[in-house]
């Protein structure tokens, strides 16, 4: 018995919901938009509170990850199993710095009374409530992107281990991977829109 | 069990890691530009730079660039769209 496999068709399913995605953040970036030119003052005041240093950092960490989901599809097409295992496990390790990294900075922020709701942007400028607000909704759904394409790989390290996932046939793996890279491109945007204003 | 995968484009190593170091000399040039005080000037060089970056992961770790008519062309769909989006929502907001 043969089994047909439309790799093509596939991958076609994953980029119509990436572009849900991509609208989805879209929507984000332009309330982003309309409060910055309403706010651009405050919005360089709110920039300038968060950590450039870990917002740089993260950004290495996610274009590397990027870099090394590529290279375990390219493995995967020469028939490599290791070298594929070995490249989406240091993704999956780039995820969780990410992740952490992020765990700090939030918590940071939380301490210094910052967060949704809390007393000093209440009572503070509508421009900065506004913009941490923007900050805690974009970066947080961003994050749970960062989570849920972790245990994608995750999965698709499994597949690869079972011999699920092979040279003939790994569409799972580089839809996964199309679902990283989308990640990356988000906080390609994100990454001077909060940290680098003005 | 077959599979009629039609040829598909293997990305070097080398080549990846170049595209990789593209992206971190961008990203070095965003942070270093966001120093310089340029006024409004800052954001549409910084969404320049960010949109450059975006085409690079696209073009190459995403394989757009090697993908068929329906991919491309819905992808072209999709930005022409959010720019629709992004921008007639501005004009509006610029210009009450």
């Amino acid at each position: 018995m043969t089994t047909r496999i439309d790799a093509t068709g596939t991958r076609i399913g994953m980029w119509i919901f990436l572009y849900s995605e991509i609208i989805l953040f879209g929507g984000l970036f332009v309330l982003y938009a309309v409060y910055f030119y309403e706010y651009p003052e405050l919005f360089a005041k709110g920039g300038k509170e968060l950590n450039r240093i870990i917002g740089s950092l993260n950004t290495v960490v996610l274009l590397v990850s990027s870099f090394t989901v590529a290279s375990s599809i390219t493995a995967i097409q020469r028939g490599k199993k290791g070298q594929a295992m070995g490249f989406l496990a240091f993704s999956i390790f780039c995820g969780l710095v990410f992740v952490v990294n992020k765990y700090f900075e939030w918590g940071a922020k939380i301490h210094h009374d910052i967060y949704p709701n809390s007393a000093t942007l209440q009572d503070g400028e509508p421009g900065l409530n506004i913009f941490f607000g923007l900050y805690y909704v974009i970066t947080g759904l961003h994050g749970l992107h960062v989570i849920i394409g972790m245990v994608l790989l995750t999965v698709s390290l499994i597949l690869v281990l079972r011999g699920r996932i092979t040279a003939s046939r790994y569409a799972l793996l580089e839809n996964s991977g199309l679902y990283w890279h989308l990640v990356d491109l988000i906080w390609i945007f994100v990454f001077p829109l909060f940290y680098l204003v003005l | 069990m077959e599979s009629i995968e039609e040829h598909r484009h293997i990305m070097g190593y080398g080549q990846l890691a170049v595209i990789l170091a593209l992206l971190l000399a961008l990203t070095g040039v965003t942070v270093a530009v966001s120093y310089i005080h340029l006024g409004f000037f800052n954001v549409p060089l910084a969404l320049t730079i960010a949109s450059l970056k975006a085409a690079l992961v696209l073009l190459f770790f995403m394989h757009l660039r090697f993908e068929g008519p329906v991919i491309r062309y819905s992808f072209i769909t999709t930005v022409l769209f959010l720019a629709i989006m992004i921008g007639f929502t501005f004009w509006d907001v610029a210009f009450r």
